[in-house]
């Protein structure tokens, strides 16, 4: 039925991607420990990640596994690790009554008015819905990529630069012991 | 063929909402982070598949800054809660309530 109208290969990559995205998602916000959190919020980034190889932007799946699941998860793994792994969190509390309640109900009109919005809109214009993506054919896409950060979005590049530094500074004077400068400054 | 676009739309939206849901419902600091940034993937998602669609490259680029913003966000955030921690030995949120009128 599906797989008779598209490519075999490209419904089991769906498959497998929106599997991994799905299982992963409702992992992290199921798990009672932080450290199944974080791993399951990996198998997430790997499923975006299959979803970005199947999109034609090769790059970015690279980017993904490489600044995600290799530097911003273990971030938080290191941070867990350094409060303690045992910060168990009860699950089931609910501070405010009902939370859970409105929470869900938000929730469900955000994804539906995100499909009525899909469905009732006719966004795919062109021949580019016709013949295929014109990413595929023609340059590479690290090359495509590069191009139009440093020529069309170079300012905002730039921009990021100043930004991580900026983050890592404040996040050093966040994290920093305050008792070891008060005695710092005492001493000198 | 490849798969219509929708479906990935409708895995990103999806996606969004299992990680707005979390977002509002765990009371630990470091888990609503990780809902944040299964937002953040869903709308990632979201632009690389109008990006294909389209054939428009500025899609990708935007993934791209907003990866650069999560990873700078996540820095602070993760640093805010190690200071919150010093200060209260818990990452709840429900904790910090000083500010409650």
């Amino acid at each position: 039925m599906i797989a008779a109208n598209y490519a075999v290969a490209s419904v089991l990559v769906f498959v497998t991607s929106a599997l991994l995205v799905l299982v992963g998602a409702l992992g992290v916000i199921s798990m009672k420990n932080p450290v199944h959190a974080a791993l399951s919020l990996i198998m997430t980034l790997f499923g975006v990640a299959v979803a970005f190889v199947a999109q034609l932007a090769d790059f970015l799946a690279a980017v993904q596994i490489i600044v995600y699941a290799g530097a911003i998860v273990v971030l938080f793994l290191f941070v867990i690790m350094f409060l303690g792994v045992d910060l168990t969190m009860r699950v089931r509390v609910e501070p405010l009554v009902g939370q859970r309640a409105f929470a869900a109900v938000g929730v469900v009109i955000t994804i539906g008015g995100l499909i009525w919005l899909m469905a009732t809109s006719h966004w795919v214009t062109g021949a580019t819905s016709v013949s295929g993506s014109a990413l595929a054919t023609g340059q590479a896409n690290v090359k495509q990529l590069g191009i139009a950060v440093f020529t069309t979005y170079l300012f905002a590049f730039e921009a990021t630069a100043a930004l991580l530094i900026i983050a890592v500074v404040g996040a050093v004077l966040l994290a920093r012991r305050e008792r070891a400068t008060t005695a710092e400054e005492g001493t000198s | 063929m490849n798969v219509p676009a929708a479906w990935y739309l409708i895995l990103g939206a999806l996606l969004f909402g299992i990680g707005a849901f979390g977002f509002l419902t765990r009371r630990s600091a470091l888990i609503m982070f990780m809902c944040i940034e299964l937002m953040l993937n869903a709308v990632n998602l979201t632009f690389v598949t109008f990006s294909r669609t389209l054939s428009d490259i500025a899609g990708q680029a935007s993934v791209f800054f907003v990866m650069v913003v999560a990873a700078a966000e996540v820095t602070v955030g993760l640093g805010i809660v190690v200071a919150v921690f010093r200060r209260r030995a818990s990452t709840s949120v429900d904790e910090l309530s000083e500010l409650k009128g």
